[in-house]
């Protein structure tokens, strides 16, 4: 109840709350949904594992060893799932026409975009947490020394996918095609995210020098923040009256 | 019957002109010009798989990425029917590019799909556009969905040199067959006097098709007005 609460407290108060509390408070607010509900993390926890154990059949495991495989299992299942609870982020305004209460709050349109990203930011990495222990454990991954490299790339990683999704989905919940609108939209987005993770990871898991993995960080660094600040800075013209 | 007789009757000059100038293209390519002495005949394709390349990725996208960013700016809804017509004619094109590339690719590379850097991100500029006119197709109110193609044609832009970036550091981590490729090639003089005025040929169409598309938008948002005015 306490973000509830906050965004009364703003609708009351004159002063207006700074861009980044205000984005906090939204965060918390769809956290706190997420949190007692379960729905969308639980649905996204159980697809990822079902991927995870699908895909090791969808290769012949004597010809194509596991750790060739496993760098591409990780992030297409990452993306997939990531979409899950990426569908729900402005879903859940529909309802009772919330999205008009916030616009209608006297908060910058910026905060509503990246409190909806945060949120989705910390639920993608939940569900990334989940799906890189269980990736490691089904194909036997040696993860040792590059785990904490690796927790670094796929975060990186979160943050262009949420950047994007988070935009797409408060456009796709407009339209007519709704959820089937956000996948077309946002896996070529995905793309450059996609490809660079798995170039990263690939050349982490079988030990060869972070140097050669440079170039391809760099790429992940660009893409993240080109988008985060194209997407805030356009997000309000999507939910204009 | 006069000029303007014929313009009232819908009759298009410069998509007639743009027809007309294409196949003579393709009359000169396929009758006058001479067959590449390495690739043989499968090399005419260059004639109009390089021109719709032009066409659809320079002009149409380049249009369509400009016509966006103006419309979030003047909020003009001609800026927003000139966006969604040349996405919607540079779409035609660049299926003609994705047709026309493994035809040629199949006797050439031994392959109808290489995923060589070049390809690879044309396919993605299709998606894109595709994922674009599908968005278009799906949001009734006229200014949301101007909004929205706006954004996602800038989206759209900003995307497009991560593609080109990754799928050319992508490449390079595999050995490509050794092939010649159309920039590669030299050219004789009569080979030049086909394929420099078949920019044009394209060029002419694609205005024509651009205006033909426009009006076609321009129309059908009257007819809502008077829809709506009642």
């Amino acid at each position: 109840m306490k973000a509830e609460k906050q965004i009364l407290r703003f609708a009351q108060d004159d002063k207006h709350p700074g861009i980044l509390s205000a984005a906090w408070t939204i965060a918390r607010k769809d956290l706190a949904i997420e949190f007692r509900t379960r729905t969308a993390f639980l649905s996204a926890m159980v697809f990822a594992l079902l991927g995870v154990t699908i895909f090791y059949f969808a290769w012949d495991p004597t010809a194509v060893s596991a750790i060739d495989l496993a760098p591409g299992v990780l992030w297409v299942i990452f993306t997939f799932s990531a979409i899950l609870g990426l569908q729900r982020s402005f879903g859940v305004e529909q309802a009772d026409h919330a999205m008009d209460a916030l616009l209608a709050a006297p908060i910058e349109r910026e905060s509503i975009y990246l409190g909806k990203a945060i949120a989705n930011l910390l639920f993608v990495i939940g569900v990334e947490a989940v799906t890189l222990p269980s990736v490691a454990l089904f194909y036997n991954l040696p993860l040792g020394d590059s785990i904490g490299a690796l927790a670094g790339v796929a975060l990186l990683a979160a943050v262009g996918i949420v950047a994007v999704g988070t935009l797409f989905s408060s456009m796709a919940v407009n339209t007519r095609l709704a959820e089937l609108l956000l996948p077309m939209l946002s896996l070529p987005f995905f793309m450059p995210i996609v490809m660079s993770s798995a170039q990263i990871s690939a050349r982490l898991l079988s030990g060869r020098p972070v140097s050669e993995a440079w170039p391809w960080l760099r790429v992940l660094l660009a893409f993240d923040m080109v988008f985060v600040v194209a997407c805030t800075f356009v997000f309000p013209y999507t939910v204009e009256e | 019957m006069t000029k303007d007789d014929l313009s009232e009757r819908g009759f298009d000059w410069l998509l007639t002109a743009g027809f007309a100038a294409v196949a003579a293209l393709y009359v000169r390519a396929i009758w006058f010009t001479p067959i590449e002495a390495m690739q043989g005949p499968a090399q005419k394709i260059l004639y109009v798989h390089a021109t719709s390349a032009f066409v659809a990725l320079y002009l149409a996208f380049g249009l369509m990425a400009v016509a966006s960013v103006l419309y979030l700016w003047l909020r003009d809804p001609k800026l927003d029917r000139v966006a969604e017509s040349s996405a919607e004619v540079g779409l035609a094109f660049t299926s003609v590019v994705l047709t026309t590339g493994p035809l040629w690719g199949k006797p050439i590379w031994g392959a109808f799909w290489a995923w060589d850097a070049r390809l690879t991100a044309t396919l993605f500029l299709w998606f894109l556009i595709a994922g674009y006119l599908l968005m278009r197709g799906a949001i009734e109110d006229r200014h949301t969905r101007a909004r929205y193609s706006a954004v996602l044609g800038i989206m759209t832009t900003l995307l497009v040199p991560f593609i080109h970036l990754t799928v050319y550091m992508f490449r390079t981590m595999h050995p490509m067959p050794i092939v010649l490729k159309p920039s590669a090639m030299s050219m004789s003089t009569e080979m030049q006097l086909t394929f420099v005025p078949g920019f044009f040929a394209f060029i002419l169409l694609f205005a024509g098709l651009l205006r033909f598309r426009y009006r076609m938008a321009t129309l059908r948002d009257e007819v809502l007005d008077m829809e709506q005015a009642r």
